[in-house]
């Protein structure tokens, strides 16, 4: 089953990857990533409050950024 | 650069923030609109609740400004308080069971055939932080942080930072972090040996091994973010973190059965033990695409350490704008984790491994959550929403474990003042 799911995420990136035929863009061509939705965490509170969540609630946590600790979480 | 605040900017207007400021910002991490001279706010308050278990309220306040080219600082304050009741880790039986609180002076007891809950369960955890972001060249920005928190049987402080280095003309950002945390643990009744027996009346003492005890907690952090595409973002991230020092939970127990599957006669439950190190792994994969108006987040990550536990967890985030001040974002989330080499769901008489641990939290487990998000937007950072949420956790492949349900209401409002 592990196996399984790791094989689904190994072929999201492959796909994805294979996807983008040319990357990067000019400097004129930014007005989309601009906008706050396309920010990689556009509501930090959201990301913050969820990563308590699961911190608290399930065995692994993290991965967005190096931090840790900072609650019992019983 | 300047902006005036105004209700209807023009989307010329808009754009031509918008590419002004990412001119000069990082490929990852920019925002359209700088507010100089004021405070940014975002504001939150969480309802978490699970069903007759633990509730939990949590209002968070975070403060950010400009005060220099690029320079930022930001403040952010938590206060959370939660109540209910937390499974111990004994099993459900077919008879009444009593257990006595983690200070010892009282007992509590779970009706045949129900999972036993502490019912002592509650706590108040207050947490502030300090970031200050600052560019250290034209390419380089580095961002360092601090964080304090409290609550009345923990304490944390820690430190970090990062370095984020755009090149490939700000398409590319390789990301570096280091962090450092340094928690102390103060349990109610003090630190039960690991695997000594829990009294079953309050007649007999406690033993423990102290009143406190910490842990520190290292981590790195090595990512790339890379524009795709007009419209397109992926970040992928590999994070490194080690745990030494006091990683038991001293408030969980372990039943213990004898050869006919009964709780064994004397000292029928057993406190956890978990190994003093801990170092774990992820690498997590985040993929950030625009469809017209609407922008799909969706994010994978494969953890694994050397507890044994290894997880999948897939996040998925659709907004949908309704018009220019409104949308939803429908919210699909689901991870997988194998158990913890040393989790059982009992001990057996006469078998008493090193460690041990029966918190549902490091077995075979799966979250599944779903839910909605409602945003109306006034004006730039002036945005109010709103989310609910259903989440469901269940021991996987074991029937014995009740499920847990949580329902999850959020507020969000963001300011400038």
């Amino acid at each position: 089953m592990t196996l399984k799911v790791l094989c689904l995420g190994i072929l999201s990136v492959s796909v994805t990857l294979a996807g983008c035929s040319s990357m990067g863009v000019k400097p004129w061509e930014r007005s989309h990533l601009a906008q706050n939705k396309m920010q990689l965490e556009p509501y930090k509170l959201d990301s913050f409050l969820d990563d308590h969540i699961y911190f608290s609630k399930e065995g692994s946590s993290g991965g967005r950024g190096a931090g840790g600790g900072g609650c019992g979480c019983n | 650069m300047q902006l005036k605040k105004s209700k209807d900017m023009s989307i010329s207007k808009l754009l031509a923030v918008a590419t002004s400021s990412l001119l000069a910002g990082t490929a990852q991490n920019v925002l359209a609109v700088d507010a100089n001279n004021e405070w940014q706010v975002d504001s939150a308050v969480l309802v978490y609740s699970e069903t007759d278990r633990v509730s939990v309220v949590e209002p968070v306040v975070s403060t950010r400004k400009k005060i220099g080219d690029d320079e930022y600082v930001k403040f952010q304050i938590v206060a959370d308080a939660l109540t209910g009741s937390s499974p111990n880790g004994a099993i459900k039986t077919d008879s009444v069971q009593t257990f006595t609180s983690p200070s010892g002076s009282g007992v509590y007891t779970t009706a045949a055939g129900t999972t036993p809950l502490d019912p002592s369960f509650h706590d108040t955890r207050g947490a502030i932080s300090g970031e200050w972001e600052k560019p250290l060249n034209e390419k380089l920005k580095g961002i360092f942080s601090a964080n304090y928190s409290q609550e009345f049987d923990y304490s944390s402080l820690g430190i970090g930072a990062n370095l984020a280095w755009d090149f490939n003309q700000r398409n590319t950002t390789l990301t570096t972090g280091i962090s450092y945390n340094l928690d102390q643990v103060k349990p109610v009744g003090g630190m039960p040996p690991g695997l000594s027996a829990m009294p079953t009346t309050t007649s007999v003492s406690k033993s423990k091994l102290g009143d406190t005890d910490d842990k520190t907690i290292a981590a790195l952090l090595l990512g790339v973010t890379q524009v795709m595409g007009p419209m397109h973002l992926l970040q992928l991230n590999y994070t490194y973190s080690n745990e030494d020092g006091y990683l038991t939970d001293p408030y969980k127990i372990l039943s213990v059965l004898d050869n006919s599957g009964a709780l064994r006669g004397t000292d029928p439950y057993l406190y956890e033990k978990r190994p003093t190190t801990r170092t774990r792994h992820a690498v997590y994969l985040k993929d950030v695409k625009q469809f017209g108006e609407d922008v799909l987040q969706f994010s994978y990550r494969y953890a694994w350490d050397d507890w044994g536990i290894a997880s999948h967890t897939v996040d998925m985030r659709y907004r949908y704008e309704l018009n220019g001040k409104n949308y939803i974002e429908p919210h699909l989330r689901y991870y997988l984790q194998d158990k913890a080499d040393f989790y059982y769901y009992n001990l057996v008489d006469g078998n008493t491994p090193q460690y041990a641990s029966a918190d549902y939290r490091l077995g075979d487990l799966s979250t599944k959550t779903i839910g909605i998000k409602y945003g109306h937007v006034f004006a730039e950072n002036n945005e109010l929403g709103i989310r609910a949420e259903m989440m469901q956790q269940q021991a996987e492949g074991d029937a014995r474990f009740p499920d847990t349900d949580a329902a999850i209401i959020q507020l969000n409002y963001s300011f400038n003042f």
